[in-house]
């Protein structure tokens, strides 16, 4: 029993250890992204690198969505002969929840994965401590440019998601339910307003900001050659998914509040 | 040494510096001075604290106690990161890998540095380029990425971004680690040219008695967190201290 406990105790230091740190970094990025110097150029590209990583996984898995939850409901509304609502449906799941989330989870798998492994082993062939003593500092150069670019890439990923993911609605509605497709894009169109679609914007760009820093994190935590690599990629992923799932529930209750249901 | 050499103030000045990591003493009180435009090595078996001493000399770690000084700042004072940076652009860093950086070229190696603290052209960055990738003869190597080169040539390139903004001192992290014999020699050829050419205070830092002997003005032996030895290359084969004999012997240059 007491094995056990001290087992337990020391998993709860070293998580509560590595929070911690993991918090301060954050609060130094965040710092430093407000003030000078700033990297545009390098941002841009990162916007660019990290887009195109995951545009093919996030497209799929939104087009997928769509298609999978259409076909799940449109035989129980027909049963209602509310078949028309199938666009309601799909299209606000997949706009105020599923596109945002699944797109944030999509990228901390593919793009935070591969900052959380270029930035270990450039931490553990010393590339990050060669910038260091060019007078780089590699926070700035290296983390700010990655967390703000994952703040741009993540929304503009999700209103790809979100339109492919509405789309694949179409295609069933269309195919299966008869709607004419006319109907379906008005019935979308109508129900499915701005202040549906923004406020799963606004949480991607926390999902974003919570996967560059996360990846950057476990990055630059990285010791102990290509093992330590592996390991820092694998704690990003599963760290990152965790900390969207969580704060997807904090943000889901307190953007109802400011925009109501 | 020369004469102006022996009679110059220290640019670097270490005092009673301590480490440890997890309680464990690497450096345990160390004092050196070392004067602009000489070359010191740092011997000492692997392990012995001596990349732990050069990481102190750029701040990428900060000693326990005790004071470094850098060409007159007390750099163990600074609290911030641009004081350090001011600093930092006066010494020159060869890493033990090279350390690289695997997804430029090596023009974009060179000139990542001279691009972020000066304000040249593009042809003017290009000259620079070219300039030290010459002094280190790798003249025509700008475009090639880093994992094309051999161990010996990403040294050379590595040299070549350690002396982009032409610092005052240059640190060298085991130059001659992992290269063969005649690879060994050439860089050992090049720090002594680049000392000469440039009038740079170097530091090498090395277990490998060949390149010391070749490049010293001074050596200092690190052993058990301590200088166990400071001179030139003559004393140090005339030294009766055992560990000294017993670490020359081991690379037969004692006689």
């Amino acid at each position: 029993m007491e094995i056990v406990a001290r087992t337990l105790g020391s998993y709860l230091i070293s998580y509560a250890n590595s929070a911690g740190r993991m918090f301060l970094f954050w609060v130094d990025i965040m710092r430093k992204c407000v003030t000078p110097r700033f990297y545009l150029a390098e941002t841009v590209r990162q916007v660019y690198t990290i887009g195109v990583m995951s545009l093919l996984l996030t497209s799929t898995v939104a087009l997928s969505v769509g298609l999978v939850m259409a076909m799940q409901t449109i035989g129980t509304l027909q049963a209602f002969g509310a078949v028309n609502y199938v666009s309601v449906g799909v299209g606000l799941a997949v706009v105020k929840e599923l596109g945002p989330v699944l797109t944030g989870l999509m990228v901390a798998g593919r793009a935070g994965s591969g900052i959380s492994a270029e930035l270990g082993s450039m931490k553990v062939t010393r590339q990050i401590d060669a910038l260091t003593v060019s007078a780089v500092n590699p926070i700035r150069y290296l983390v700010v440019t990655r967390v703000v670019a994952c703040m741009i890439a993540v929304p503009l990923l999700t209103i790809i998601a979100d339109v492919l993911g509405v789309f694949g609605g179409f295609i069933i509605g269309v195919t299966q339910g008869d709607i004419s497709p006319y109907l379906y894009t008005s019935f979308t169109l109508k129900y499915i307003t701005l202040s549906d679609v923004i406020p799963g914007l606004l949480k991607t760009i926390i999902f974003g900001m919570l996967v560059g820093t996360v990846a950057s994190y476990y990055g630059f935590e990285t010791t102990g050659g290509t093992e330590g690599v592996g390991n820092s990629t694998k704690s990003s992923v599963v760290t990152a998914s965790l900390l969207i799932m969580i704060s997807d529930v904090i943000l889901t209750r307190i953007l109802l509040w400011i925009f109501g249901s | 040494m020369d004469e102006d050499t022996r009679q110059s103030s220290p640019i670097i000045r270490i005092e009673n510096v301590t480490k440890s990591f997890n309680g464990q003493t690497v450096l345990s009180g160390i004092t050196l001075e070392i004067r602009e435009g000489e070359t010191v090595v740092i011997l000492g078996a692997s392990g012995s604290g001596k990349t732990v001493l050069m990481n102190l000399l750029v701040g990428l770690l900060e000693p326990d106690s005790g004071r470094i000084m850098i060409d007159g700042q007390d750099v163990t004072a600074f609290t911030r990161d641009s004081q350090w940076d001011e600093v930092r652009l006066k010494i020159g860093f060869l890493f033990q890998g090279s350390a690289l950086y695997d997804s430029m070229t090596i023009g974009e190696n060179i000139s990542f540095a001279i691009r972020h603290h000066l304000n040249l052209t593009e042809e003017q960055i290009r000259d620079v380029v070219r300039q030290k990738l010459s002094m280190v003869e790798l003249e025509g190597a700008e475009d090639k990425m880093p994992s094309e080169l051999s161990g010996g040539m990403q040294k050379r390139a590595a040299l070549a971004r350690a002396i982009a903004l032409e610092p005052q001192i240059v640190v060298y992290d085991e130059p001659t680690t992992g290269l063969d014999p005649i690879r060994a020699k050439t860089i050992s050829e090049l720090i002594v040219r680049l000392q000469h050419e440039l009038k740079i205070t170097s530091i090498v830092v090395t277990h490998d008695l060949i390149c010391a002997s070749h490049v010293a003005d001074r050596l200092a032996l690190l052993h058990e967190g301590k200088f166990l030895f400071v001179g030139t290359m003559e004393e140090l084969r005339r030294s009766d201290n055992e560990y000294v004999r017993e670490f020359l012997d081991s690379s037969s240059l004692r006689h």
